[in-house]
Formats: C-alpha cells, sequence, structure tokens
C-alpha cells in the first residue's frame, strides 16, 4: 500500500524509436450508435432524473459519464503464449460542482437504483436549494480520428496470437545473443457517453492497441543488455500488419539490447546534449507539459505559474499539445467532459501562450476550455492531462546539429520521466545514448538520468531539427493516480547545457567546452 | 448538509463472494476444464481532500469484480467481469474456456499441489471497522487540521496541495478446483499534508508526511503529520546545486525503501528464470556486505504486506532473501519455483486477470544499531536524499541513475538543501557498499528499510 503523493507526477512508458511522421485520416463515417441507450436501456428521462439528483442540493454544474471497456492481452515468453485474458469492465461516474469544491460518487453497477444513489451522494458536496439542469441536450459533431473497431472478436484471436508469436521470432532471429524475448498485445475498446448540466450530450467510441516487445541479450563474457520497442495507437488489428509490424519492433528491441553488450560508462555532469527525434519529446511532456496543466496554475503551485506572455524558451522553440492527429495514441475525438479535443499552442517562439484547461480550471480561472479534461475510468474525476506533446520542426540539418557538438551525448531513446511540477525539476532516463566527440558520434553509454529545470531548460535549446516525429505509440501517463494513454513528439535538438547522470570517473569539466 | 449521510452508507447487497467464487470455478469444471481458479473482490473507499481550509473534492464508492483462470491441461487463460449477474458470469466462464484454446501448452502451468494450499489460523489483525468509525464531518476535519498545522509551523508555508483523509476497505476471496476456499478482509486509512513553501525570490518547494494504519486508532495524529510536512518542506528552501562528486550518500528511510525494492526485483523468480536480473544465478553466493540480513514476512499481525494465504491459495511465511550477506532465496510463486526447481514461497500475487506475479509480504532490511544522526555525524562531505525523481534503473545490468534532491552534509551536520543533481552507480556493488545501517526501522507500507549509507557512488551536478 503506497501513498502515492500529489503533484510528485510522473510518467512511465517504455521506450521508442523513430518513425516518420505520417498523417493517416481515417474516414470513416462514424455513425454514433447510443451504445448505452441500446445495451443497458438507457433513456432520456433516466438521464434527466440522475442529474437532478446530483444537483438536489444546488451546485454548479453536475456531470455523468458512463464507460464500457473490453480489453483483451495477450503474452509470449519463452516463444509460448502463456497467458491470454479478456475482460469487462462497465460503471458510471457521478460529478457534482460547487465552487471549487468537487464531490464523486461512482458505481460499477448500471441499475438506476445505483446511480441516482452515486448521484445523491456525490451531491452533498453542494449546500443550497437544488437546480435544474439545462433542458435539451447539445449532440456533439461526431468526429472520426479512429477506426471503429468491434470488441475483440474470437475470429480475431488467432491473428493476434500470430502477432506475438512473430515478434518473438524476428527477435531471436536478430542475432544469437539475443537470450530471451518476451512479446505482449493489447487491445481495448472504451465507449463513453458524457452528459452534463450544461447541455453537453457526447458519446465516443475509443480503440486503443499496442504490440510490445522486450529482449535480453548476453555475450560470451556474461554481459547482459536488455531493450524494448513497441507501438501502436488508436488503430484497429490491420495496422500491425502494415509498416508498424510485430518484425518492426522485434528489431528494435534485439538492436537496442545488442548495442548495450559494448555500451561504457556515461559522463557525469554538465555538457552539451542532442536529443534524436521522436520519443525524447518526453522531455517536452516533463519539462513543460505537466507545470502547464491548468489545476496546478489555478492552484499556483506550478513553477509555471504567472508566466504567460514571459519567455520561457529560445525564440527557436513552439510547443503544442494537439488531441485532433488522426489515430494516434493520445489523440481523442472529445474529451472526457465531452468537450472536442483540439491543438492548443503552449509555447510559440519561446514565449509561453498559455494553460491546458479542463471545464473546472477553464470556469475559475477565466480561460478557455482547451479540452484536456481526462480521466483514467468512470472512477475517477477528471483533470487537465496531456494528449500528443510535441515541438514543431525548425530549419537546422540533424547533421549539422550533431557536427556542432564537441563532447557531449546524443540520446535517441528514453525510458520515461518524472517531474516535480513546484520547483519545476524534471529529469528523463535515457535507454539508448551515445558519446559526440569533436562533431562525431562515437561510442554507445549506458543509461543515464538527465535533469533539469522545466522554465528554463528550452531557453539553452540553440539548434533544432527540421525532422520532426512522433514516437510510436506506447506512452501512458501517470498523475495523481490516474494513468491515461498520451504521445510525444521532437525534431532533433541541441541543449546547451544539461546535467547528465552518469558514472565515469573522468572530470566533468574535460566534457564541457 | 446532511452530514449523517457523508459516511459510506452503500445500501450493500449482501451476497456471499465465497458461493459466487466457488460457482465459478464449478462453472469452469463442468465447462471442460481440468482445474481452475476464480477470484472475487470487493471494496469500498472514502477519500476528501482539504485545500487551504476548504473542501476541495469528496470521494466515496464501492466496486467489486470478479476473476477466472482456466487449465485446459497444460493451457491456461484467464477473464474477468464486473457485472456480477448469472448471464455476465457465464460469458466470463465460457470466454476463458474459448481463449485457453489459442494459447501454448507448458509443461510447468498449473494450480498449485492440493497439498500445499491453506491459510493462516487465527486473527491476523488486518481489518478494523473503524476505519469509517468517523462522522462524515469529522474525516473533513481530520484532513483539515493536518493541513491546518503545516501552513501554521511556518510563515513561509504560503500554499498548499492540501490535507487529506482516506479510508478503505476490501473482502478478497480466492477458490479453486482443489475445493480451497479463503477469503480475508483488509481495512485501511491514511491522512496526509503537502505544503509549499516559499523563499523570499519567489522560489517554491513542496514536501509531503503522512500517517497510514489499518485502524483509526494507530493513525498519527493529524497536527503531528502535518508539522513533519511543514519540516520536510521548509528545509527545501533555497536548494542549490553542488559539483559533480563522488561523496559518502546516506538515504533517508523513504528513499532507502527504492534500494530495497530494487533487491526484490532482483529475487523475483519471474525475472530471475528469464535470466532478467542482476541477481539470477546467485543463490548461496555473497551479493552484499556481511551487515546486509532481509526478510520477506506475510505473517507478521496487522502488516501492510500479510495476508492469511498468497494470490494462488498457499498460506503466507517468513523467508530468509539474504542473511548477513548471502542470498539465501530468492521469492518465488508456483509457476516460478518450478521453472528453478525450487518449492513457492507464498509471494504469489494476482491481479483479476493473467498469471500470477509475485508480491511481498512484509519485506524489510533487518535495521542495525545507530541513529540517524549519528550515521550523518560520522561524513566529513556528503549527501544525505529524501527525494528521488525518475526511475532510472536497469534492472538486467544492474546500472543505476537517478534525480535526487536532499540536504548537503558538512562536518557530520545537514549544511544546506541541493537540488537538479543525479546519483549514479551499480546495485551489484551497491549492496556491498552499505557501510552503515540504521536503527530506525518503521513500516509505512508492505516494503520498510532503515537509513542507510552508501559509499562509491557519483553525484553529478554542475
Amino acid at each position: 500500500m503506497t501513498c502515492e503523493q500529489t503533484n510528485s507526477t510522473w510518467c512511465v512508458i517504455i521506450m521508442l524509436p523513430p518513425e516518420s511522421f505520417r498523417i493517416q485520416q481515417h474516414l470513416i463515417n462514424v455513425n454514433k450508435e447510443q451504445f448505452f441507450f441500446e445495451h443497458y436501456g438507457l433513456t432520456q428521462p433516466d438521464l434527466e432524473r440522475y442529474l437532478a439528483a446530483a444537483l438536489s442540493a444546488g451546485g454548479d454544474y453536475a456531470d455523468l459519464y458512463f464507460e464500457y471497456l473490453t480489453s483483451t492481452s495477450l503474452m509470449v515468453d519463452e516463444s509460448m503464449v502463456k497467458s491470454a485474458s479478456q475482460g469487462i469492465s462497465a460503471g458510471c461516474g457521478v460529478r457534482v460542482v460547487a465552487g471549487e469544491r468537487t464531490g464523486y460518487a461512482y458505481t460499477d453497477d448500471l441499475s438506476p437504483q445505483r446511480i441516482l444513489h452515486a448521484a445523491r451522494t456525490a451531491a452533498l458536496i453542494a449546500s443550497g436549494p437544488a437546480k435544474t439542469p439545462v433542458v435539451g441536450y447539445q449532440e456533439k459533431q461526431a468526429r472520426g480520428l479512429y477506426p471503429v473497431t468491434l470488441p475483440s472478436v474470437d475470429s480475431e484471436i488467432t491473428a493476434k496470437v500470430e502477432l506475438v508469436m512473430r515478434a518473438d521470432k524476428a527477435a531471436r532471429a536478430y542475432d544469437p545473443r539475443i537470450k530471451e524475448v518476451r512479446a505482449s498485445y493489447g487491445d481495448e475498446l472504451r465507449n463513453i457517453l458524457v452528459v452534463a448540466s450544461d447541455g453537453t450530450f457526447a458519446e465516443d467510441a475509443q480503440p486503443l492497441a499496442r504490440l510490445n516487445v522486450s529482449c535480453i541479450a548476453k555475450n560470451a563474457d556474461g554481459i547482459s543488455g536488455r531493450g524494448s520497442g513497441g507501438g501502436g495507437g488508436r488503430v484497429a488489428l490491420d495496422f500491425f500488419f502494415g509498416d508498424k509490424n510485430p518484425e518492426h519492433f522485434a528489431r528494435e528491441a534485439a538492436r537496442q539490447a545488442i548495442l548495450q553488450l559494448d555500451a561504457r560508462e556515461a559522463p557525469a555532469g554538465e555538457m552539451e546534449v542532442v536529443l534524436g527525434p521522436g520519443w525524447p519529446g518526453v522531455l517536452l511532456h516533463e519539462a513543460v507539459g505537466h507545470g502547464l496543466e491548468a489545476d496546478f496554475n489555478r492552484k499556483k503551485t506550478s513553477a509555471f505559474a504567472g508566466l504567460v506572455g514571459r519567455r520561457v524558451a529560445s525564440e527557436k522553440c513552439t510547443v503544442v499539445d494537439n488531441g485532433t492527429m488522426p489515430w494516434r495514441r493520445g489523440s481523442l475525438n472529445m474529451d472526457d467532459e465531452g468537450r472536442p479535443t483540439q491543438s492548443t499552442t503552449l509555447i510559440e517562439n519561446g514565449i509561453l501562450k498559455g494553460y491546458l484547461s479542463d471545464k473546472l480550471s477553464a470556469r475559475l480561472m477565466g480561460i478557455a476550455d482547451t479540452g484536456n479534461g481526462r480521466r483514467e475510468s468512470y472512477e475517477h474525476i477528471p483533470m487537465p492531462r496531456m494528449t500528443n506533446t510535441y515541438m514543431l520542426p525548425g530549419d537546422d540539418d540533424p547533421q549539422d546539429i550533431i557536427r556542432s557538438v564537441k563532447h557531449g551525448v546524443y540520446a535517441v531513446n528514453f525510458g520515461g520521466g518524472q517531474v516535480d511540477i513546484t520547483n519545476g525539476k524534471f529529469v528523463f532516463s535515457a535507454s539508448e545514448a551515445y558519446l559526440i566527440e569533436d562533431g562525431h558520434i562515437t561510442a554507445p553509454i549506458k543509461g543515464a538520468t538527465l535533469i533539469g529545470n522545466g522554465p528554463d531548460v528550452l531557453t539553452r535549446v540553440s539548434m533544432v531539427g527540421n525532422d520532426l516525429q512522433l514516437d510510436e505509440g506506447v506512452g501512458t501517463c501517470g498523475k495523481d493516480g490516474q494513468a491515461v494513454p498520451v504521445g510525444v513528439g521532437i525534431p532533433t535538438i541541441k541543449i546547451d547545457r544539461l546535467t547528465v547522470g552518469g558514472t565515469a570517473k573522468r572530470d566533468a569539466g574535460s566534457f564541457m567546452q | 448538509m446532511s452530514h449523517t449521510t457523508l459516511e459510506t452508507c452503500n445500501t450493500k447487497v449482501e451476497t456471499d463472494l465465497k458461493e459466487i467464487a466457488a460457482d465459478v470455478v464449478g462453472r469452469a469444471i463442468s465447462g471442460g476444464a481440468t482445474a481452475a481458479e476464480a477470484v472475487v473482490r470487493e471494496g469500498d473507499e472514502f477519500s476528501t481532500l482539504v485545500r487551504l481550509g476548504q473542501v476541495e473534492t469528496l470521494k466515496e464508492s464501492g466496486s467489486k469484480s470478479v476473476g477466472v483462470r482456466v487449465f485446459f491441461g497444460k493451457r491456461a487463460a484467464s477473464t474477468y467481469s464486473s457485472d456480477f449477474s448469472v448471464a455476465a458470469i457465464e460469458r466470463m466462464v465460457r470466454s476463458a474456456l474459448e481463449l485457453a484454446k489459442v494459447t501454448s501448452e507448458d509443461p510447468l502451468g498449473g494450480i498449485p499441489d492440493a497439498s500445499e494450499l491453506g491459510s493462516l489460523a487465527g486473527d491476523l489483525d488486518l481489518y478494523h471497522e473503524d476505519v469509517y468509525s468517523l462522522p462524515g464531518p469529522a474525516r473533513i476535519d481530520y484532513a483539515r487540521r493536518t493541513e491546518k498545522a503545516a501552513l501554521d509551523f511556518d510563515p513561509r508555508i504560503k500554499n498548499s496541495e492540501g490535507g487529506s483523509f482516506d479510508a478503505a476497505t476490501g473482502h478478497k476471496v480466492l477458490a479453486n478446483s482443489h475445493g480451497f476456499v479463503g477469503e480475508y478482509r483488509r481495512s485501511y486509512c491514511s491522512v496526509a499534508a503537502v505544503p509549499i513553501a516559499q523563499s523570499e525570490n519567489g522560489a517554491m518547494q513542496r514536501d509531503y508526511w503522512f500517517s497510514v494504519a489499518r485502524s483509526m486508532s494507530r493513525l498519527e495524529p493529524a497536527e503531528q503529520v502535518g508539522r513533519i510536512a511543514a519540516q520536510r518542506t521548509i528545509r527545501r528552501l533555497g536548494a542549490r546545486k553542488v559539483k559533480t562528486a563522488h561523496v559518502p550518500i546516506v538515504f533517508d528511510p523513504m528513499v532507502a525503501n527504492s534500494i530495497l525494492e530494487h533487491i526484490f526485483e532482483g529475487v523475483n523468480g519471474d525475472s530471475v528464470y528469464r535470466g532478467a536480473s542482476f541477481l539470477a544465478g546467485k543463490l548461496g553466493h555473497k551479493i552484499a556486505g556481511d551487515n546486509v540480513t532481509v526478510i520477506d514476512d506475510g505473517t507478521i499481525p496487522g502488516g501492510f504486506g500479510t495476508s492469511p494465504f498468497d494470490g494462488e491459495g498457499v498460506p503466507t511465511r517468513r523467508t530468509l532473501v539474504i542473511e548477513n550477506g548471502t542470498l539465501k532465496s530468492y521469492l518465488l510463486n508456483t509457476y516460478t519455483a518450478k521453472k528453478l526447481g525450487l518449492q513457492t514461497t507464498a509471494n504469489a500475487s494476482r491481479g483479476l486477470a493473467g498469471t500470477p506475479g509475485i508480491g511481498p509480504g512484509n519485506y524489510f532490511l533487518q535495521p542495525g544499531t545507530k541513529t540517524p544522526q549519528q550515521i550523518i555525524a560520522g561524513i566529513q562531505d556528503g549527501l544525505y536524499v529524501t527525494e528521488f525523481l525518475g526511475h532510472g534503473v536497469n534492472l538486467v545490468t544492474g546500472d543505476y541513475s537517478r534525480g535526487a534532491s536532499g540536504l548537503w552534509i558538512s562536518g557530520g551536520e545537514l549544511a544546506f538543501p541541493v537540488e537538479e543533481i543525479t546519483v549514479a552507480g551499480n546495485l551489484k556493488d551497491m549492496f556491498f557498499n552499505i557501510s552503515e545501517i540504521g536503527n530506525d526501522l518503521e513500516f509505512r507500507g508492505a516494503v520498510a528499510c532503515p537509513t542507510i549509507r552508501i559509499d562509491g557512488l557519483t553525484i553529478g551536478g554542475e
């Protein structure tokens, strides 16, 4: 039993190799089929009754969040499919907001009696005369950022087994020094309905799938290395039978594991750092993304509080959070408050432009709702969260960026990261990195944590490449104990000074220009 | 506000969870499974957060779930559901039986032998109804007083992430086709404060403190928790970077815990049989200094890691993991024990779905005799780490590199706060270099470690 403390926000993810920045519009007519009306016999008068119960003691706002989640997962280990599981969870969360106060209750039983009980429990946060919800719901314009999939059907299970078995085979075939391979596949389909006292009525069916491969390599001297690869998004099964096939991810995992066998100690101290494109965008997620979530700024607990309009990055830096990219892991047709997602500019040419908000923070701060209200499930209260967070490309040739560094580190793959919102300190841990010596990439180095200060790390970005990539799609972000899928991206960038947490005994000064 | 109704008043349908679990196993067997195991869980939770004296959130709910694992000979699969209707349970069991057709024959798969199953007798002191005994307003008041004690402690504490009070109870039943049916209830309550301090130049720091207990009667007073949270926060004000250095490092118990968790991951049978652990193949070898003894004990009454049986229905026990530096036992469930030709240590942990994993009982480092002050007093120049940031640990190679903050030790005393630095080394060396172990072992969760000093690490800074 751990006590996950509030604003220590972390982000656990698994590595990611580069990929081309590809937009693939799924032009599928999303015919929202009113899932909960059909499957649970829910009616419009029911919804009105629940909302009226939620506002029975007053309050400014109430919403109902219905969720029906089906999931499948498969795992192969030692070339055997050792585990296969499927499950269904369903429930409804009721939220009542009164001023800055939030009351929340949920039920995993969708009977009217239980939902009414949850509504009356959540209502206790308020203390005033009953309020009446808006009459007449506004149905949102349907958007189709991802394919319409069906809950896992049996006919597909053999294809999914094929994916993990192919991944296992490809990783083992890559090099005889690959000794252990574990591959897993997981998918889910989340049907949600959000109904709110402000007239919101919005439904979505959100697919999510991912394939992961992890490998352990061992050489004749007993040296070990590990590597991982994986990807996915809000995609259908056919996604994994194209470019992003099991062999693609397996080879990447195996390549990293083999590379580690020859890694030398990483340097320690401040030095120039070049980040490769794609997954190293986790820098943005930790260094600036969390600090710009509106809840921390409303409470003035973020190191970024009050910095809108101020310079927080070099003028080469423009950072956006974009929930509207087709099929991406962090994308959503609508957020978990029923608002359409959007592309929000966080930093424009180095100047802080604004925050990521949900309904509560938008109302209390008098700012626009950016459609970033997300929650892990019906058991959770929504809060401002990122979607896909990335830096726009610049003009520099990635080769020139490497050539400009005399002594430094080139980091291309990362594990996760973490940030302390209040003092701005953040880390992200490189899992694949190289030394740069006299403008050339030389030896691979062992994994090392990079640490910096969010509000000023981007002011030291002196070069921005023209090679923006997004990650492959396995990122999961945790905040206040709630995990949600996210995406990150970045072009190759150069940071003039960042602390690298290695062990090499040589004097760190020799790495500085 | 009608106060009385704030208490958890879920009109619980008094369903017999044991009956449901046995029914699920029966359905699986009559559907053709050669073995089956069902888990049923029911729980409720209450939480409140008070910020700057005002209630910010109130949350209250209950939930339940059922999961089944079936075997067709040596093939296994699992399914779960939050719907307890007969139709849903029947569908869940049928899906598991279908799914088992696509998995591989695993010669070592299966549930434990009947002779291994059982449940510790007697009251393990895990469940106290009193976690819900406070009326609603008193729970809010507990949270409010905790935060207030922090806010009142020092004028530099100017903001807060709040004070919180949480309570939860859980009921778990496990049944399998050997006829085993076991159950237990556990309760939990906690109080915490997360104050924010600001220095004259506007720089902010936050820290926290908490108390957690299985009974309200053992929860620490609100004022004490708030005060410690404030002290921990204030001491971080004015933190600065230091130069890259090689000096002794003292880990406070909250961060020393994480070092002990790395040993846990290293002796985790699942990592060991796959060769994914830097401790694989080290049974009977010296892996740490003579002063290091590590124990896992799932039987300690009232413990946060205590249960009468593990996730597979095997009675929990006490396992000597490391004795005076020698690795004596891995921590195993039935499957990983078979893979390694050993016996299970009753460390199976089971979620609703998937194969059982490995989890700790009450897992701790045997304390030494020195106080933390005495350990610090023995260091001329060093670092006292109070917080880690990030997860830069590679358990395959033992490579270790994490972000850190804490206090600089100068002349045997805590001198000034430091931040934005890294601590790096290799776990294989670190366990040999634990040069001091404090006497301050205290359980605030299933894993506990006293203050420790480790030499030979690299601090990355300016």
